[in-house]
């Protein structure tokens, strides 16, 4: 099948036909965006479980689907569920019929405290610690499935809910695995593996443990008393970012499909970008030059000069390490544009949605393009010098926003951007 | 889109192999253990783990690989393994210290979760066991015992990083998890993508340790594991009642597009045709059936060629019985040569598709294929190298996949 409407590289366009979001300021995008633009914040004291003499006690847990999930694959379901209902809706597709692949990503998946502890209580015997869970898992038929530890599950049963074809992928990227969730349908759509890509991300993984470990690594802001000013994106006094959960889906479809079946096209995808950094872990290169090649990438790949972009929906963790690189790499590519564009952190107020980051913060972007309003930076209020950027501080400003870059950068050197723009 | 016998430039070939297991490193010498007349066995532990039989991995010497002991220290023996085949692979390649190649190397990763340290998981169990609300009382203990540098070991992703900080691929990296399934899928991406032409050099692979108490409760949650005689077979343990042995292994591969091989005169191994995968629910023979006739007819078309088939069941019940339906149902087409790997190396979950992938290319590259492994092998037909092998890797709780590997030239 020849297509009609080719890009820049004689690829076929892609279509946004469908975007859904979850996070801790609400289900679906209405009430994340009326929020959103309110500068309203979801961080708030942790209630799931007990915190006390913890350094961090503060996230954007989402609290208010079905009480305390069992383990981290059960929220992290029902939210993926939730966003991709929503996108799948909007769409016009069938929920139980969906004509393409499903890429998904999912957070860290396996046997949690809560079961550790119930087979340790029921063990009978062994002499080592895993030798009594063994003894103890081994002892009575548990409540817990076994696909609930399975890395596959989460996806096997989204992709059974909608009817994907093909086996889904799950994956991990760190916190870039939202964006190459995106990435992903785009390439498979590109090079005519399908016509359409279901591209999802969610994280509903905050417990105990994942608190612990990521505060561990000094990464998280300590900044209990008032939890809702805790992530302060490009602020001089920022100091880690808060920890938090939700989940976004994307419809993706080749333009030609989509204008066949008469559906709204939402946005374009028009480029997709990636560099892996070599240097260190947890840090970037000190000279930015992967995060620099990421973004060098995405707007190769959209065919779009640095004069193109007028909003970057920025990965703006809040940490003083990630900001500052951000801002490095974008002003070495962009320069002398970057004065006029708007760069601002949808993390000042629904956190790090960590999985989901990337795919959350797409469907902001598409949102940003579709209301002409541009989400606000909030708790901006001692600026550092030596990040000079618009980042829209504090207040939501109205805009005409045809072109976005959203990054996503991970531990482990992953670093993703995405270039959507109005269709 | 059936087998595509006519060569093409944009056919993807691998070009470079790091293969290790119980049986030692290197793809050619663990093709000569395993094509010898009695192919070699790796040894078994049978008392650490007991009731459970594991295959350790052989004796690695890391730093020939990974030579910063800062770097070794960063990583469980699930992250060595794998970053230590990816060397391997890169070295045969010879694209090791390629900068300007490393840096367009698209690397695919099958993953699992990290390891998790037995020693702090008893301090923490044991604290909390004591107390009223045991649940309540874990921050304390695990704010005592965990440490920072065993967060970044667990992380999936961190395999990838690892290979991007040791051995500099830094084109893209992707890291797919999802069990046996991740592998077969991780090269099914890579080969598409080269197809297609969106790139040339990709590094793909994955790694188990199968000395792991954290994944020893996991399989047994499922009931999945092998408890009975050590040198059983997959065939013979799905006849009783099933069970998986876990193995350790790791298996890289180089995967570059035949112009992008030819044009830096890199010799290859095998072609990498294709990889058909499927899932479903298991509760439902009929859809079953189904999925195991439309996975053949991907598999091979028309064609009537006799098959080999290096099969990499797990010995887990169902998936086991499955594939040998699948079988069955091939060997109403081709004379089948079916060689279980899986009895000799046992089961390295997102490891699997890949080693088995590996042992393919190097029976093409060194024109000889396998005796068999193991005496209740189905269809175990001639010691003749066919055209092609499909090389199988079941999931042991959910997918189905099957790539297909032929000569390179």
């Amino acid at each position: 099948m020849t297509s009609s409407h080719r890009d820049h590289l004689g690829r076929p366009v892609i279509a946004v036909t469908g975007h859904g979001v979850v996070t801790s300021l609400g289900i679906g995008k209405d009430d994340n965006w009326k929020a959103l633009t309110a500068g309203q914040s979801g961080i708030h004291a942790i209630t799931r479980f007990a915190t006390e003499g913890l350094g961090t006690r503060i996230a954007g847990t989402v609290d208010f689907l079905n009480g305390t999930p069992e383990t981290a694959a059960d929220l992290s379901y029902d939210m993926a569920e939730l966003a991709a209902a929503e996108a799948v809706g909007e769409a016009g597709l069938p929920r139980g019929r969906f004509p393409g692949p499903l890429f998904m990503a999912v957070p860290p998946v396996e046997i949690e405290w809560p079961q550790r502890l119930a087979f340790d209580a029921a063990a009978a015997e062994g002499q080592t610690c895993y030798g009594r869970l063994i003894s103890g898992a081994k002892a009575q038929n548990w409540p817990w499935p076994y696909d609930r530890f399975v890395f596959a599950g989460v996806a096997e049963r989204t992709a059974e809910t909608f009817g994907t074809q093909g086996v889904p992928i799950s994956l991990s990227t760190a916190c870039a695995s939202g964006a190459t969730a995106v990435q992903l349908g785009v390439e498979a759509i590109r090079r005519g593996d399908c016509e359409a890509a279901l591209c999802i991300g969610t994280d509903g993984s905050i417990n105990t443990e994942s608190l612990i470990r990521f505060s561990l690594l000094s990464a998280l802001s300590t900044k209990n008393d008032l939890p809702e000013e805790a992530a302060k994106p490009f602020s001089k006094n920022r100091d880690g970012f808060v920890m938090a959960e939700g989940a976004g889906a994307l419809v993706l479809e080749s333009l030609d499909h989509a204008l066949a079946r008469g559906a709204d096209v939402l946005a374009i995808l028009a480029g997709i970008g990636e560099r892996a950094d070599d240097f260190h872990r947890t840090r970037s290169k000190p000279d930015g030059s992967a995060v620099i090649g990421a973004i060098r990438n995405v707007l190769d790949d959209a065919g779009l000069g640095t004069d193109a972009i007028d909003y970057v929906n920025a990965h703006g963790t809040s940490t003083p390490e990630n900001d500052k690189m951000e801002h490095l790499a974008l002003d070495h590519v962009f320069g002398d544009e970057l004065p006029k564009m708007a760069v601002s952190s949808n993390k000042s107020m629904i956190g790090h949605t960590l999985t989901a980051a990337g795919a959350v913060e797409a469907v902001f972007s598409i949102q940003t393009m579709r209301r002409g309003r541009i989400p606000p930076t909030i708790n901006y209020a001692e600026p550092d010098p030596e990040i000079a950027m618009d980042v829209v501080p504090n207040k939501a400003r109205d805009a005409d926003v045809t072109s976005v870059m959203s990054n996503s950068f991970g531990f482990g050197g992953q670093n993703v951007c995405l270039i959507m723009t109005a269709p | 889109m059936t087998s595509a016998p006519v060569s093409s430039d944009r056919d993807a070939v691998i070009t470079g192999i790091g293969l290790i297991s119980g049986l030692g490193e290197g793809v050619r010498a663990t093709h000569a253990l395993l094509a010898a007349p009695e192919p070699a066995r790796p040894a078994v532990e049978e008392e650490e783990f007991a009731p459970y039989p594991v295959i350790p991995m052989a004796e690695l010497d890391l730093s020939t690989q990974i030579p910063r002991r800062g770097d070794q220290r960063q990583m469980g023996p699930w992250q060595r393994f794998g970053v230590y085949a990816a060397g391997l692979a890169l070295d045969d390649a010879g694209i090791k210290d390629d900068e300007e190649l490393l840096g367009r190397t698209n690397l695919i990763v099958a993953a699992g979760g990290g390891e998790r340290d037995p020693e702090a998981d008893s301090l923490v169990l044991e604290a909390a066991r004591g107390s009223a609300d045991p649940a309540g009382s874990l921050a304390e203990p695990l704010l005592t015992n965990l440490r920072p540098t065993l967060f970044l070991s667990q992380l999936s992703n961190l395999l990838a990083g690892n290979i991007s900080i040791v051995h500099h691929v830094t084109g893209s990296s992707r890291t797919f998890m999802g069990e046996e399934l991740s592998g077969a899928m991780a090269l099914e991406v890579a080969v598409r993508r080269i197809q297609s032409g969106q790139g040339d050099v990709f590094l793909v692979g994955g790694a188990y340790n199968a000395e792991r108490e954290d994944m020893l409760l996991f399989y047994e949650l499922g009931r999945h594991l092998w408890q009975g005689d050590p040198t059983a077979g997959v065939w013979q343990r799905a006849e009783k009642g099933g069970g998986i042995i876990c193995g350790s292994m790791g298996a890289f591969l180089v995967i570059e597009s035949r112009a992008h091989a030819a044009a830096r005169g890199a010799k290859a191994y095998a072609r990498l045709d294709r990889v058909a995968t499927d899932t479903g629910r298991r509760d439902d023979e009929a859809a079953i059936g189904a999925r195991l006739e439309r996975l053949a007819a991907a598999l091979d078309g028309d064609d009537d060629r006799p098959l080999g088939y290096l099969c990499g069941a797990s010995g887990a019940r169902q998936a086991t019985d499955m594939e040998r339906d699948f079988i069955d149902l091939l060997s109403r087409n081709h004379d089948m040569a079916v060689r279980t790997f899986g009895s000799v190396l046992g089961h390295g979950l997102e490891a699997q598709m890949p080693v088995g992938v590996a042992l393919a290319a190097a029976a093409f590259d060194q024109k000889r294929y396998y005796p068999p492994f193991d005496p209740a092998d189905p269809a175990t037909g001639g010691d003749t190298l066919a055209d092609r092998i499909a090389v199988s890797s079941f999931g042991h709780w959910r997918g189905e996949a099957v790539a297909v590997v032929s000569s390179a030239d």
